[in-house]
């Protein structure tokens, strides 16, 4: 490997690193959006709430009780937030190892997502945690307990960060105009992709295993073995809907920064995206069917918790389908928009059933989240928004890399040995 | 062995799932070598001097309750009381039975706990510790008798449980409730020897127990044994948890997850190389080998 010869800094057109940060870090955009009047508050809202939480407990702003240890900020932050966040797993084994270069466009963009999601779950996961300063224990060393899934998980999550950050860090090199670092970045994508993709697919289907030893407290209709299985199938098409639907968000949003190729591409990245998810939920349908049968499950479904499950599997996995199978041959961006939706709803029911609703269904007295936790469950999420929306205003996401960076990717991709070019 | 070295070099996430069934395979030899309880649900009057005693030795306070309705209502064990004598209206009368912490020979909890801070001791008893525990609940999700308890309004929360006074034991002494009973409802000593008076009670006195152990398989075993003149479904025992240990329902997961972590890298990157040029191939299998090394 040819070490390049250029050193590079700041660019010197953006004069001190100083400056050009003071810059970068003021507002850009306008200050009075309807996003902005909502989001405000609620994390103000959101801020006095952890107040009480971390003097006065969980019990202080949470329904959280001896018979339901865990409530909304797992089962829907952390439990179907990471559901949510596959999609930046799928895309990338769809562009790096398929090599499906029509997907390229958005790339940026799902990792970032995916990034700053599972940073913000986290985050919710420890303000769950009772306590969370010794949250260190399971990761210094000094006390592994080896057999928990939730082990497992939780380093996954760490080294998952870190891999989507080194995916991700190239971005950061083109924004400081850092040409070396970021040649040596951009070499090491292709190793943190196959290495994200494993934890991926063991984390997904780590967060159903979870759940494995409430066995009894479970209902029938939602336990089963292949838990984890289901978890990581549903994961691929929760990712797909995601950049979906988020996509057709940014798509208006930051219209102005779109490279004129993610504006050419919009369309036909949405189809193809559709008919791949259409096709994972077939293979979904088809396993609950099996384990359907497997598990004798007939004998529940004449019974409400059965018209509630056919809610779930039929309403939000089987329509959806159907419409992104229609959709995505019709090319009809409604219908694959009113697909994502349906199937995200049918990813959070799946894991809030299997969380929270369906969990000791047989209790004569239910937890339902307070008011406090979905506001903070939507603190957490506009806060990663706000982030979201600095990054993209600032670093080349949906925007183009500057020329110097696809020259050198450019070089990089078709004679990956050639000393120094671009400079 | 070799294997295992193998499987180890994967890493702190390979090893996982090594030593999870590797632990509870050595812990299944020494089991019947453990201490635990024997309970005669026959014998307990119902007095609650065992609740007294059980606050007094571990600091808590001493149980409130309304003498009047005592015996209408169940209460569940909580983060102030460990343990709890609750009446119940059974097809044999009003029957007493004291419930507590099981103390699972394969316990969910402590393979559940990520720090460790549940643990199963040698003596028996399943402890909690402070220094460990993150407060993550997941003991909670897992223990199938819903013991595990949790102090939600304090902003320095324990998880709070019955530890078969095992300060206590490591002194030589039995627990503190098993000591103070007047009517010697229970008694402490080695599981098997638990288990084999017990199966003697029920043998010599036929019509006086049904014919059942409560706690000799399950959930894979505990440490309290229970036998009653009455099924214990009328004592608001749980019948449905089955005889496999809790544990093992995990065990196919985690012995999944070395061979992940090694098959998918490689068919990834095999994949990888199917899909594109030739000569682009190398340099980047060149690539990932150097960064995984
Ligand atoms: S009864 Fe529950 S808390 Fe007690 S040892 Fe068994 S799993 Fe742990
Ligand atoms: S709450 Fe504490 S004791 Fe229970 S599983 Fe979590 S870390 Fe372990």
């Amino acid at each position: 490997m040819g070490a390049p010869a250029s050193i590079s800094r700041i660019s010197p057109e953006r004069g001190s690193v100083l400056s050009f940060l003071r810059q970068e870090l003021r507002p850009k955009g306008k200050l009075l959006t309807t996003f902005n009047m909502i989001s405000i508050p609620i994390m103000a809202a959101t801020a006095v709430i952890l107040f009480f939480r971390f003097s006065q407990g969980l019990g202080s702003v949470t329904n959280l009780n001896q018979e339901f240890p865990w409530g909304l900020w797992v089962g829907f932050d952390v439990i179907t937030g990471v559901a949510f966040a596959g999609g930046a797993y799928v895309l990338t084994f769809m562009v790096y190892i398929l090599r499906m270069e029509q997907y390229r466009p958005i790339i940026r963009a799902t990792i970032l997502n995916g990034f700053l999601a599972y940073i913000f779950y986290s985050i919710a996961l420890l303000l769950d945690l009772g306590r969370p300063w010794n949250v260190i224990n399971p990761i210094i060393g000094n006390s592994f307990g080896l057999s928990s899934v939730l082990f497992l998980v939780a380093w996954h999550f760490l080294l998952y960060i870190t891999a989507e950050a080194i995916e991700f860090s190239p971005a950061i090199a083109e924004w400081l105009g850092l040409k070396r670092i970021h040649r040596v970045l951009t070499g090491l994508t292709i190793a943190t992709v196959i290495f994200g993709i494993t934890l991926s697919t063991l984390h997904q289907s780590g967060l159903g295993a979870l759940f494995m030893m409430a066995k009894p407290k479970i209902h029938p209709l939602w336990y089963s073995e292949f838990i984890p299985l289901l978890f990581f199938v549903s994961s691929i098409f929760a990712g797909i809907s995601m950049v979906l639907f988020e996509g057709g968000i940014s798509h208006r949003v930051f219209h102005d920064r779109l490279t004129p190729e993610i504006k050419q591409s919009h369309d036909r990245i949405m189809t193809g995206l559709a008919r791949i998810a259409g096709g994972v939920m077939f293979v979904y349908l088809f396993l609950s069917a099996l384990n359907f049968l497997h598990g004798r499950l007939w004998q529940h479904i004449v019974s409400g918790w059965g018209l509630w499950y056919l809610a779930e599997v039929i309403g939000l996995v089987a329509m959806p389908m159907v419409l992104f199978v229609v959709g995505s041959a019709k090319n009809h961006k409604g219908m694959i928009r009113t697909a994502a939706v349906l199937s995200l709803l049918g990813i959070a029911l799946n894991r809030l059933n299997i969380s929270i609703i369906a969990f000791k269904w047989y209790a004569p007295v239910h937890y339902i989240p307070n008011v406090m936790e979905v506001v903070v469950t939507a603190g957490v999420i506009c806060a990663e928004i706000w982030v979201f929306r600095w990054i993209v205003l600032r670093m080349p996401v949906l925007s183009a890399s500057p020329a110097w960076a696809r020259r050198q990717a450019d070089v990089e991709r078709e004679r990956p040995n050639v000393k120094e070019v671009a400079a | 062995m070799e294997r295992r070295e193998f499987l180890k070099l994967v890493g702190a996430l390979g090893a996982t799932a090594v030593a999870g069934p590797e632990r509870a395979e050595a812990s299944a030899t020494e089991l019947e070598d453990s201490y635990g309880v024997l309970l005669d649900v026959s014998q307990c009057d119902g007095c609650r001097t065992c609740e007294l005693a059980c606050a007094e030795t571990n600091g808590l306070p001493e149980p409130e309750y309304d003498e009047d309705t005592l015996d209408e209502i169940v209460r569940p064990t909580s983060e102030t009381q460990w343990s709890v004598v609750n009446c119940f209206d059974t097809s044999a009368g009003d029957v007493y039975v004291k419930k507590q912490c099981m103390h699972c020979s394969t316990p969910a909890c402590a393979s559940a706990c990520l720090t460790k801070a549940l643990l199963k001791t040698e003596e028996g008893p399943v402890i909690w510790r402070e220094d460990k525990c993150m407060g993550c609940r997941f003991c909670m999700l897992s223990c199938p008798f819903d013991v595990p308890k949790f102090e939600y309004d304090s902003a320095n929360p324990r998880i709070q449980k019955c530890r078969m006074c095992w300060e206590r034991q490591i002194e030589g002494e039995m627990p503190a409730c098993v000591e103070e009973c007047p009517s010697d409802a229970m008694v402490f000593g080695k599981r098997s020897e638990l288990l084999e008076i017990a199966r003697e009670r029920i043998h010599q006195n036929p019509g006086d127990y049904v014919s059942h152990i409560y706690g000799e398989h399950e959930a894979g075993g505990t440490g309290w044994l229970y036998i009653s003149p009455v099924p214990f479904e009328e004592l608001g025992f749980r019948t449905d948890l089955g005889e496999k240990a809790y544990p093992e329902y995990v065990r196919p997961f985690l012995t999944t997850v070395p061979v992940v972590l090694i098959m998918w890298p490689a068919f990834l990157l095999a994949l990888r190389q199917a899909t594109g040029p030739v000569a682009e191939e190398t340099v980047d299998a060149d690539h990932t080998q150097q960064m995984e090394v």
